[in-house]
Formats: C-alpha cells, sequence, structure tokens
C-alpha cells in the first residue's frame, strides 16, 4: 500500500511532537502578534505565547469558535495582509454572516500535499482517473481535493456537483476509477445508474472517497455494494481547512490526520475540559502550518474520539473515529451544512409568514430533501392561489440564495407549528 | 541530531530567548535568520555553553546539554566558529589552526593531525600560503576561512556557525558558503549557521528558521520562505515600495 510522504506519515512520536511542539510556538507568536482578535484573547486569559513551552500548555489557549470566525468577517482572523491571500473560499449563509478563508500560496501547497496523503491513503495513484463530483466554488470540497488529485498525478475530471445523468455518462466513458464526493450523492449516483439501466460492472469505478457528511456503516456498505468499489470516509472542515485534516486508509480502521499540520484535543462540550486519548467528545483542532488564517483551538462541534498507536497500514499519526454526531444542532442535507437559526432568520425577513417552522429530511432514493413546514400569519387568509404560489416561490428562493439548497414548502395554518415546549423544528427521518 | 524545546535565556533579567524550539536532523545544515538583537547569537551561545539556559531541553545526540560546559560540548563534536572570527591576531595561522585541535587526545594527535591540518589546507588553499604569516594580517575573508579551520581542527560532526558573511564582500560571501556547503557534502558535517544576511543563508540551508526579538516566528523550507512575500519584504529586499509607504 502506498504512503504518499513516508518520512512524515511513518514518523516516531517523539520526532512528531518536536515538529509539533516548533510549529505550536509559531503559529501562537504570529496569531499574538498578527491577529488583534488572538491578541485580545490572549490577554483577557492573562496568557502570553512565552506560556506555551509543552504540547500540553495549549491548554491555556483560548478557544476559536464559529461565532468568533463569523464577527471577524470578513478578513479580521487572517494573519497576513491581504495581498499575500492568493485564494479565498467561504461557508455558505448571508442571513449569518458566513465564515471567509484565505489560504498563502504555502498554504495552498500545503493543502495539496494533505489531500493527496488521505487520497494515497485510500488507494488512489497517478493511475488513477479521478472523478470529483464535490461542489468547485466558494465551497473547499472540490478545489481543496482537485489539486491532491493533481499532485498525485491522477487524470482528474473537476465535474462538480449536480448533472448526475451527466455524471454517470462521463463515470463510463472517461473510465473514472476513483469517485469523491458526499457519500448520499454516491447513493443517488447509484439510484439513477439503475434507471439508466447502467450496472456496476459495466464501470471501471473502484475506490471511492467520501466526506462532506457523516457516512453511517450502512450507508457505506450500500455504496460499496451498488458502486462495486470501496469507499472510505473523510474529515475535513472548511474553517479549519477543507479536505484532507484526515482521511482513513484502505484498513478503514479510524481516519488518520494529518498530525504535522493538525493539532487534535478531544474536550468534553460542557466544562471544557480536555479529554484523554479514547474518550468520545468534540473535536477540537489547531492548526500548525496555516499562515493565512491560523486557528488556535477551533471547537468543530463535531463528536469524535482520539486513536493513537501505529496503524497496520504503517502510518503512525494518531486517527479520530468516523463522526457521527454533533454537539450543536446543526444538519447536514446533501452535504450542505444547515443551522435551523438561519433558516429561521430568513424566514422573519418574508412578509406573511411566522417565523414558526418545521424541517423535515427524508431519504427518497438515495437523495436527501427537505421539506420545509412554514405557518402562514393569520392576515393572509386568501383564497388567491398565486398569491400562496408567489409566497412559496419566495421562500424556496432565499433559502436557496442562502443555503444553496432548495427545499420544498408546505404552508400550513397559523397556529400548528407553534414551537411549544417540546415542538420539534427538525424531524429527520434518514436512518443513522 | 540537535533539538531544542522551548529554551529560554536571560541576560540578567532581560528574556533573551523566549521559549524557542529547533532542531537539526544529522547532516542538515539548518539557518537561523532574523534582525539584529533577535537573538540568534544569545540561540548559539546558550547551544554552545557559553550562556545557560534558564528553563527548556537542548539535546545534543541524544544527551541533555543544557547548561553542560562548551569544553564538553567540543569533545562531544559540537564546535562553535563565534562571530567577529575572534581568532588569536598575533599567533600564526599555523598555531591558530592547532588551538582548534587542542582538546584533542593526545594519540589522536599524534596519529591524525598533520592529515587533518593538509585536508584544511586542501580547502583552503589561502591558509596554506599564509601559514606562517599572523592572523591579524589576514583580509576578512581569509580570517573567516582561518576561524571555519580552526574549528574543523576540533573535528567537529556539527559546526555552529555565528554570521560567517559578516563584513565580508558579497564574493567572499559565496565562496564561504560554498565550503560550507561542501563540508556537508563531503563530511556529512552537520550545521546550524546563524545569519543576518537570509539571502546567502536561505541558499546554502534546507530549512530555516525566523527569530524576531526571541520568539520563532517562522520556520520552514528555505525554499518556500525565499519566496514567503513577508520574508522578501523584510529581508530580501523586494517590495521595498511597499514597506515605505
Amino acid at each position: 500500500m502506498p504512503i504518499w510522504n513516508r518520512k512524515l506519515e511513518t514518523m516516531e512520536h517523539a520526532e512528531l511532537q518536536q515538529l509539533q511542539l516548533e510549529s505550536l510556538q509559531t503559529t501562537v507568536n504570529r496569531a499574538y502578534r498578527n491577529v488583534p482578535f488572538y491578541h485580545r484573547k490572549f490577554e483577557r486569559l492573562n496568557v502570553a505565547p512565552e506560556d506555551v513551552l509543552s504540547i500540553e500548555d495549549i491548554r491555556k489557549l483560548p478557544f476559536t469558535t464559529k461565532d468568533d470566525l463569523r464577527d471577524g468577517y470578513p478578513y479580521e482572523m487572517f494573519a497576513v495582509p491581504l495581498r499575500e491571500i492568493v485564494r479565498i473560499h467561504s461557508s455558505s449563509g448571508a442571513a449569518a454572516k458566513p465564515v471567509v478563508v484565505g489560504y498563502t500560496r504555502n498554504d495552498l501547497k500545503h493543502w495539496a500535499e494533505q489531500t493527496a496523503r488521505v487520497m494515497s491513503a485510500a488507494g488512489v495513484t497517478k493511475d488513477d482517473v479521478v472523478q470529483i463530483a464535490f461542489d468547485y466554488g466558494l465551497y473547499t470540497g472540490g478545489f481543496g481535493i482537485h489539486y491532491g488529485a493533481e499532485r498525485l498525478g491522477a487524470s482528474v475530471i473537476p465535474v462538480s456537483s449536480g448533472n448526475t445523468e451527466r455524471q454517470v455518462q462521463i463515470m463510463q466513458d472517461f473510465r473514472s476509477t476513483a469517485l469523491v464526493g458526499t457519500p448520499s450523492f454516491a447513493l443517488y449516483l447509484a439510484e439513477i445508474m439503475a434507471n439508466m439501466g447502467v450496472s456496476a460492472a459495466g464501470l471501471w469505478l473502484r475506490v471511492g472517497l467520501f466526506g462532506g457528511e457523516p457516512m453511517s456503516d450502512k450507508m457505506r456498505s450500500e455504496i460499496e455494494t451498488k458502486l462495486g468499489i470501496l469507499a472510505t470516509d473523510n474529515y475535513g472542515i472548511s474553517a479549519v481547512m477543507g479536505p484532507g485534516i484526515a482521511g482513513e486508509c484502505e484498513l478503514r480502521d479510524g481516519l488518520h490526520v494529518n498530525e504535522d499540520h493538525f493539532l487534535v484535543e478531544i474536550i468534553d462540550p460542557e466544562t471544557l475540559e480536555v479529554l484523554g486519548d479514547g474518550e468520545e467528545g468534540e473535536l477540537v483542532i489547531t492548526t500548525l502550518t496555516k499562515e493565512g488564517l491560523p486557528m488556535l483551538r477551533y471547537r468543530t462541534r463535531d463528536v469524535t474520539r482520539i486513536i493513537r498507536g501505529k496503524c497496520k497500514c504503517g502510518r503512525t499519526m494518531a486517527r479520530i473515529a468516523p463522526i457521527r454526531k454533533r454537539t450543536d444542532d446543526m444538519i447536514i442535507v446533501r452535504g450542505v451544512n444547515i443551522y435551523p437559526q438561519e433558516i429561521e432568520d430568513i424566514l422573519h425577513e418574508i412578509d406573511n409568514v411566522q417565523p414558526h417552522y418545521q424541517i423535515v429530511i427524508d431519504r427518497e432514493h438515495g437523495i436527501d430533501q427537505m421539506t420545509l413546514k412554514v405557518e402562514l400569519s393569520l392576515e393572509l387568509v386568501t383564497d388567491q392561489m398565486h398569491r400562496l404560489v408567489e409566497l412559496e416561490d419566495t421562500i424556496k428562493r432565499r433559502i436557496h440564495s442562502v443555503i444553496g439548497l432548495t427545499p420544498r414548502i408546505r404552508l400550513v395554518e397559523a397556529n400548528t407549528l407553534q414551537s411549544k415546549d417540546g415542538a420539534q423544528m427538525v424531524v429527520d427521518n434518514r436512518e443513522a | 541530531m540537535l533539538k531544542l524545546q522551548s529554551v529560554m535565556t536571560y541576560y540578567g533579567r532581560i528574556m533573551a530567548l523566549r521559549g524557542i524550539s529547533l532542531h537539526v536532523d544529522p547532516g542538515e545544515i539548518v539557518a537561523i535568520v532574523g534582525p539584529n538583537g533577535a537573538g540568534k547569537t544569545t540561540a548559539l551561545n546558550t547551544i554552545s555553553g557559553v550562556l545557560a539556559p534558564k528553563s527548556g531541553r537542548i539535546v545534543f545526540d541524544g544527551k541533555d546539554v543544557a547548561g553542560k560546559p562548551t569544553d564538553s560540548l567540543v569533545d562531544m563534536g559540537l564546535v562553535q566558529v563565534p562571530e567577529g572570527r575572534q581568532l588569536f591576531a598575533g599567533m600564526s595561522v599555523y598555531e591558530n589552526l592547532m588551538l582548534g585541535a587542542y582538546r584533542r587526545s593526545s594519540a589522536d594527535k599524534k596519529t591524525r593531525l598533520r592529515d587533518d591540518l593538509d585536508r584544511i589546507y586542501q580547502i583552503f588553499p589561502i591558509l596554506k600560503e599564509r601559514q606562517k604569516q599572523s592572523a591579524g594580517t589576514l583580509s576578512g575573508g581569509e580570517q573567516q576561512m582561518l576561524a571555519i579551520g580552526r574549528a574543523l581542527m576540533a573535528r567537529p560532526r556539527m559546526l555552529l556557525l555565528d554570521e560567517p558573511s559578516m563584513g565580508l564582500a558579497p564574493l567572499v560571501v559565496k565562496e564561504i558558503f560554498k565550503v560550507i556547503a561542501d563540508l556537508r557534502k563531503e563530511r556529512k558535517t552537520t550545521v546550524l549557521v546563524v545569519e543576518q544576511n537570509v539571502k546567502a543563508a536561505l541558499t546554502v540551508a534546507k530549512r530555516a528558521y525566523v527569530l524576531e526579538t526571541g520568539r520563532v516566528v517562522m520556520e520552514g523550507a528555505s525554499s518556500e520562505l525565499s519566496k514567503n512575500p513577508e520574508i522578501q519584504r523584510a529581508y530580501l529586499g523586494k517590495g521595498y515600495k511597499h514597506m515605505v509607504e
């Protein structure tokens, strides 16, 4: 099994710790010096960069949250002048301010190295034809994987998301051997293939890298059976970098973290205490090499545990368990992150609807469907059909422009969804 | 081969090194660059035992050597070429070179000293020509060669070089750095070099650490650092216009 960067990925623990200590101190020094947000936080906590004398001393440092990044919209958290930033990505969301991430030339170089490593771990080589079905755009998925696949020397098809029938066609004609995308897209693709009468046996596909949303064991085995591939789970988070933070090797015994670039901790989300290896809690990530947007102790809200010790594949860096839970109310639909609060904010701005709503998520024929039930205000007692249709359209359009996903809308009478105690704002009917 | 972990060094009450960590692998050339007063020389002097760190670990060849006397470090193969050469001006070139072998055992001196001297004369033919001249009469470049030659006479496995380019003409700097690169290639000598001449240092070193006010603020492969806009602006003279705007 190939290891992309054998020297680093199989490095002795003591050696790795030396590297991590050096990079951590450099990152802390730069964040303190160049990012006013961190400077203020350090002063408030009465810590100085020279208090970080060991890796464990990271516990003295402040956390960074998504709200901090939003408050710093768009460029406040950058540690370099804008002219040194050569790429900008952003999370979706216009209601709440999105998270903007900037990359320097070196950041992009490291990012490609990191995604090359996770792709190599999944068994992708320069001989593969890689179909990248992550969205190319502000979202980090497409471009993030793209440059790693190119670094590997694979033949890259930047097909992006959507247009599924064409993707099946490309997969057949271009002889794609590797697929990269969300697991729900893979299932949808299988569905479309069945409709088109294309069988997995007629494809060249042999491996798939999936990420962007949780992949349950059931989904994984369904994908593997229907597409006839080996499916690996991968982890990335845009605020920290994007894809390439961690990924499974072919043995699929945890996601290998690129620990020379990211320091991972697990905390109790309530007490904020750091938990021991193997204990389940919230994943916290500190970047060790990022220049553009260094991140100290970013709270991912993703729940996992850290697995130490050498993997049978030979890699020595720590692994994290696949992520199945979150500590907040974020839901992921077709790889898109949605916060109920965002939906609520949008509804607030639309006349004649009450911000009482319910989000219902179903999986139909392999694809996630989001239905938004919205209460009409009492004033809009109208039998004019076109007004209701117009209203539905407005809601659809606004939501699509903010979260990038078009929900089905069901207008309901006032006072039927009032969020009393125990009323559910999100009903997720997908099986885990 | 050499590891520093969170080393702090004080001059009286002034903290000159604010917890620096770095490492040098065997056979590597690594540079510490940065402006005047950043703590570069303090770092070298702390490694070579001239100064004692207040805290932190310095590991050479797997042994903790923080605060160990300089002579015992020379015995272990860690030899410093000090800033400003520090030659004995009234003594001859030959005598200065012999002083470099001062800590070596007499048996060792008997068998290998002559060969070592010949090899140094091979590296620096000019020193052979001037072996009888007093060191004070040499040019700046020749003095630097002598200082390196003297350090080599101690048979170092790792050299610490403090500002080897100081006060030298560009062509001479090039020559000195070529010798440093050759030492690594031919003798596998590990080198940690401190330099204000960032351009020269990044040319010869594989990796570098950027020190500012006693802290490492950047690190990485020289190839990456030399392209870094911050480094270019601050040290390499490019984009100078932006700076004064």
